[in-house]
């Protein structure tokens, strides 16, 4: 079963040391699961105040500037894993760094079967 | 053959929600295991008189749950996945026995608790489905207890099902790791439960009352699959808080304060009992809230009036209470107790050290404290005050009527 694990947390909350520290410790757990196959890919995000917003409504396109929604808790990164159930996806997401500040949310993945493997991916990979 | 009609009926009250939680660790999904539960008797009700009682009445009933629930799926030849697995598991159409062994039945019923406890699953559909899967409660019965409607109730379990499909949560015991942390979701659940029925008692519905005797249940069976301390205190505590029911309330159903209870009407039975699984449960390494709160009311059982009562212990136990969980309410009970120690001055200055802190300045028994040591102080124009601000954050009827009988004694 695939769980995509979202990390919400307030973004000052980190200092620069913290922050280096907690993508050295993911980097480590990604390989840890990676060996273990429960790896699919993982990734932090750029702070929201690069964020950039988009909307169409009545096929007119809205850009703006910023998260889409205002809130003291931003998404700052995101795991995907494949595990056997719930609970060893809770486990992996208690043992992520940004648990201990922020919060883990654990959301199943909904799969749909016509999607495409991303060639892209794909090739990366090969050109490694 | 009428003859076996009844003990069918006994067999039923004793193993159905026991085969149900076999059943759904075979079939993988809790709606097949019910109706497979409800195969598994009708079976039993044509068979058995023919053949006789089984030798073990469970197994056959989970074999035949299971058979019939293949037999059905292959029927409906929804030849989907889950049938192909589970064909491939069951072997030929025959009733299987011999992985029915009696320590796997009773991991079942533990997988059964812990996973309608998940915290996975919100506080209120974990209570609906303990209720419904694990005691056998029908969604009516549920409903009631709660105040609810059975629509409601029926929606929260469907939503905890298909959480539980949907998400994988595992229908497994706890890793060891885990266990601590899942356990204290179990007991929570039960508490709840026992609360819901024991602070209802003075309601007319004896649901209600039956509710509580449903927690303490459930603690034995828990008890009985996991000899873990706190299931020891948490059921201590329950038959200790029970054994008062009778005398909580007046014959015109007012509330009657500890003090002035009839101790007479305790029920000694369950206070002993009580008493010997606190005293049990306090040898364990670690000592958990359940146990420290059970020990607290194991001495009040133990006195024979509130002046004889060993209020010394009474607030060191509190103390030990605070360091495992520290919480407003526990420091205002604590604050009660060193009243009863040190006097009522005393007493006093701790509440208002409490309410001076905002912590509890919307909580009505903080207020209902205040008002009863101004009160026994002489200080009869703040007790009014306390009173009336007790009164007016007060929803429920006997504490309200409670509260008002003492403001009309002071003015």
């Amino acid at each position: 079963m695939k769980y995509m694990l979202l990390i919400y947390g307030d973004e000052k909350a980190w200092t620069v040391e913290e922050r280096e520290q907690c993508m050295e410790d993911s980097t480590q757990i990604c390989h840890q699961l990676n060996e273990q196959g429960k790896y699919l890919g993982s990734s932090p995000l750029q702070p929201v105040s690069m964020a950039t917003s988009v909307r169409v409504r009545g096929g007119k396109r809205m850009v703006t500037d910023g998260p889409f929604a205002e809130t003291t808790e931003q998404l700052g990164g995101y795991y995907i894993i494949d595990v056997d159930n719930l609970d060893e996806a809770i486990e992996i997401a208690s043992r992520i760094p940004p648990a201990k500040k922020g919060t883990v949310e654990i959301r199943p993945i909904h799969e749909l079967e016509d999607l495409p493997i991303a060639s892209s991916a794909i090739s990366v990979q090969e050109s490694r | 053959m009428q003859e076996i009609r009844p003990t069918i009926e006994s067999v039923y009250r004793t193993e159905s929600r026991r085969v149900f939680a076999t059943l759904v660790r075979l079939l993988g999904d809790f709606d097949l295991a019910e109706d497979a539960l409800h195969e598994a008797f009708t079976a039993a009700v044509e068979k058995w008189p023919e053949q006789g009682l089984p030798d073990n009445p469970r197994a056959w009933l989970v074999s035949a749950g299971r058979f019939k629930a293949i037999d059905a799926i292959r029927k409906k030849e929804r030849l989907n996945e889950l049938a192909t697995d589970l064909a491939e598991e069951a072997g030929p159409a025959e009733y299987e026995m011999e992985d029915l062994d009696e320590a796997k039945f009773g991991d079942d019923d533990l997988r059964l608790i812990f996973t309608c406890c998940h915290p996975a699953l919100a506080l209120n559909t974990q209570v609906a489905m303990t209720l419904r899967e694990v005691c056998g409660l029908t969604t009516e019965e549920v409903a009631s207890a709660f105040l609810t409607s059975p629509p409601t109730v029926a929606q929260r379990i469907v939503r905890g099902k298909a959480k539980i499909r949907d998400v994988k949560i595992p229908y497994e015991i706890p890793s060891k790791a885990d266990l601590p942390e899942r356990l204290d979701s179990v007991l929570s659940v039960i508490y709840l439960v026992f609360n819901e029925g024991y602070s209802a008692s003075f309601g007319d519905s004896l649901t209600r009352a039956d509710l509580s005797c449903e927690a303490i249940r459930l603690a034995r069976l828990l008890l009985d699959l996991l000899p873990d301390s706190e299931v020891m205190g948490l059921l201590a505590l329950m038959l200790l808080h029970d054994s008062r029911r009778e005398a909580r309330v007046d014959s015109k159903g007012d509330l009657v304060l500890l003090e002035d209870q009839d101790r007479s009407l305790w029920d000694r039975e369950q206070i002993r009992e009580g008493m010997e699984l606190v005293e049990r449960a306090m040898t364990a390494d670690t000592v958990g809230i359940y146990t420290m709160q059970a020990a607290i009311s194991a001495t009040h059982a133990a006195a024979a009036s509130t002046e004889t009562t060993d209020w010394g212990r009474i607030v060191a136990l509190y103390d030990l209470l605070l360091t495992a969980s520290l919480s407003p309410v526990i420091e205002l009970n604590r604050a009660v107790a060193v009243a009863m120690r040190d006097g009522p001055e005393i007493g006093l200055d701790r509440v208002d050290e409490i309410l001076g802190r905002g912590d509890l300045t919307g909580y009505h028994l903080a207020h209902a404290a205040r008002a009863d040591l101004c009160r026994r102080l002489g200080r009869a124009d703040e007790a009014i005050s306390a009173y009336e601000k007790a009164i007016a954050l007060t929803n429920q009827g006997p504490e309200r009527r409670f509260l008002q009988k003492r403001l009309e004694e002071l003015s």
